[in-house]
């Protein structure tokens, strides 16, 4: 095809002026297409990001799968983690298309990940420590990045957009399983209710940080500017934690839940909801490992690694004799 | 002998003593299994097994939900408590089935041992497809219906546990000899598996199930070719070491596995959660 050898012949920065014109006419961008180099980095490592941060988020929720109050809601839970494991393999196989080029694999991702290169969602690092918890982290947890990921459904990159329209499919399932748990435990006993209540106080900061700060200058780490150019995603930060507000206090409320932040309330005249912001520097301690329960989950992902290392060794050299 | 309702059963009380047996040990088994299963989670030697084995658990537990629902029907009590309230005196799983995964716990230092899960779940599928063949012409109707839904999941169990056990029983140094010491070690207490218990006669006797001693040869013929082509002896005798669980017999490790599983439920069994 001419139109390939002749683009080969062009200079870095005619490829990219191209490159800029397809995604900004709504092309999408394949794994073998030329793409510049910022780009394929910021997509390593936020769908890097993303998978780990689904595999990391599979063990707060793993807690109680052994520990569901019913089968029913042993069956919904354990399905509803086998989910999440599975989006994270999804969203590997779209990172290692992006890596190969580069030389690398899946293992370098599990070693950034223990060398703590590769940083996983805030909300994973926090403890689970009720039923309602897992819940809650169905309902509220998956309904935000329902939110996150509805914003990048339409990614310049094809492969993220197809993995991500999967996904979200399934986070809404897993929003109704974490509502109908809310439900009855909203429409419960006293100690229910209570254990509720309490649940969402604890997740409502870490709801909050969900979302990433409004700007760079909060934590100097904010990815969103890159992001946008590039037509990864379309709403900023604030945007979205706007919406989820939107979606989300008329429900809390509804159920008979107080909001944990007294000064909540929707500004009619500036169209936006006033909140207290969460604690910026804490997120930042969060997100380098140094959140509650930080630890004790890469332990158990590191532990497994390399106890079970023998297996995948058996695996390899059997494949090699083939 | 067909019966083909619940309500039959009232005038036949020594069939349904023992269908009722019958029933808790199909149900407990499927459901420590499932349980142990579960605290593999996120713990599987690759991401891609992680989903497998998490679907094969969800349906053996769907499994277990599907007998303790006949049990629910003939007025035993709701399957529900059935699962989570009884304690391990009155289970009736082999005692293979509830034994831990290995040291640690499922939240702190788990150090599971991925040949024993192979070689575990791999026996146990071959004998519940077995058991769930010879329940498809079981004379109690539900349990039969129920037997031939379990089936069609089966087969694919089956082949997964397969696949692990020829592979990594035929790969050299570390794995077969993690593999040999596991099938050992599940031949100790494999007896238990295979045992209908005490009222196993009156279960044969009644057409609710074929013996016990017709269902251990079909499980020997089909595991003989495996055995061959992994290259290791399969013994003729089974033991049952830690005691028949069929009997009500178990070990601290049912009583701790009871205690986790039913820990949400215990805070107040009378609600709806
Ligand atoms: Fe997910
Ligand atoms: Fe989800």
């Amino acid at each position: 095809m001419p139109v390939v050898t002749s683009f080969r012949r062009l200079s870095e920065e005619e490829k990219y002026e191209r490159f800029m014109q397809r995604i900004e006419a709504g092309e999408k961008i394949e794994a073998d297409d030329w793409m510049p180099e910022d780009y394929r980095m910021t997509l390593i490592k936020l769908i890097a990001m993303h998978a780990i941060s689904e595999i990391m988020g599979a063990l707060p929720e793993k807690e109680w799968v052994p520990k569901a109050p019913s089968l029913r809601r042993k069956l919904g839970i354990m399905a509803k983690v086998q989910d999440e494991m599975g989006h994270g393999q999804l969203l590997l196989r779209v990172a290692e298309d992006l890596m190969a080029p580069l030389g690398k694999t899946r293992e370098e991702i599990m070693q950034d990940l223990f060398k703590g290169d590769l940083k996983f969602h805030n909300v994973f690092h926090m403890p689970a420590p009720t039923w309602a918890d897992a819940g809650l982290i169905g309902w509220l947890v998956d309904g935000a990045a329902i939110i996150t990921q509805t914003n990048m459904l339409d990614a310049s990159y094809g492969p993220y957009a197809r993995a991500l329209k999967r996904i979200c499919a399934e986070e809404v399932f897993h929003a109704q399983h974490g509502e109908s748990i809310i439900l009855a435990l909203a429409e419960g006993t006293k100690e229910q209710k209570e254990m509720l209540q309490d649940a969402l106080n604890r997740w409502w900061e870490a709801l909050l940080m969900f979302f990433g700060p409004a700007s760079s200058e909060t934590t100097g780490a904010s990815k969103q500017d890159i992001t946008i150019k590039y037509r990864i995603r379309t709403k900023t930060n604030e945007q979205l934690r706007q919406d989820f507000f939107t979606k989300y206090v008329p429900r809390i409320l509804a159920l008979g839940l107080k909001l944990p932040d007294e000064t909540m309330h929707f500004d009619e005249k500036q169209g936006k909801w006033i909140y207290k912001q969460p604690d910026w520097n804490k997120f930042k301690e969060i997100i380098r490992n140094n959140g509650p329960k930080s630890k004790e989950r890469l332990r158990l992902r590191e532990l497994s690694y390399y106890h079970n290392a023998w297996v995948r060794e058996a695996l390899s050299g059997q494949s090699a004799a083939v | 002998m067909k019966i083909t309702k619940p309500e039959e059963l009232h005038q036949h009380p020594e069939y349904k003593e023992a269908l009722v047996e019958l029933l808790f040990q199909l149900a407990d088994d499927d459901f420590i299994l499932s349980y142990r299963g579960s605290e593999w989670l996120g713990l599987a030697p690759h991401i891609e097994e992680d989903i497998a084995f998490s679907s094969i658990n969800q349906d053996t537990m769907g499994h277990a939900a599907m007998y303790y629902q006949l049990l629910e029907d003939i007025g035993i009590g709701k399957a529900d408590d059935l699962a989570h309230q009884r304690p391990s005196s009155e289970r009736r799983n082999a005692v293979l089935l509830e034994e831990v995964n290995g040291p640690g716990h499922y939240l702190h230092e788990p150090r599971y041992d991925w040949a024993f899960a192979v070689v575990r779940h791999y026996f146990y599928t071959q004998a519940k497809k077995v058991r769930i063949d010879s329940l498809k012409h079981s004379s109690y109707e539900p349990l039969a219906q129920v037997a031939v839904k379990i089936n069609m999941e089966l087969y694919y169990h089956l082949m997964h546990w397969r696949t692990w056990f020829i592979q990594l029983t035929n790969a050299q140094g570390e794995a077969r000899e993690r593999m040999k010491n596991a099938v050992a070690k599940v031949f100790e207490d494999f007896g238990g598996v295979l045992t209908l218990g005490a009222k196993g006669d009156r279960m044969v006797e009644f057409g609710l199930i074929e013996s016990e001693e017709t269902l251990k040869q079909r499980w020997v013929q089909a595991m003989k070719p495996i055995f061959e082509e992994v290259n290791l002896d399969l013994p003729s005798e089974f033991g049952m070491k830690r005691g028949n669980g069929r009997n009500g017999e178990h070990t601290a490790d049912l009583d701790e596995a009871i205690m986790t599983l039913s820990e949400v439920y215990r805070l107040d069994p009378l609600t709806a959660w």
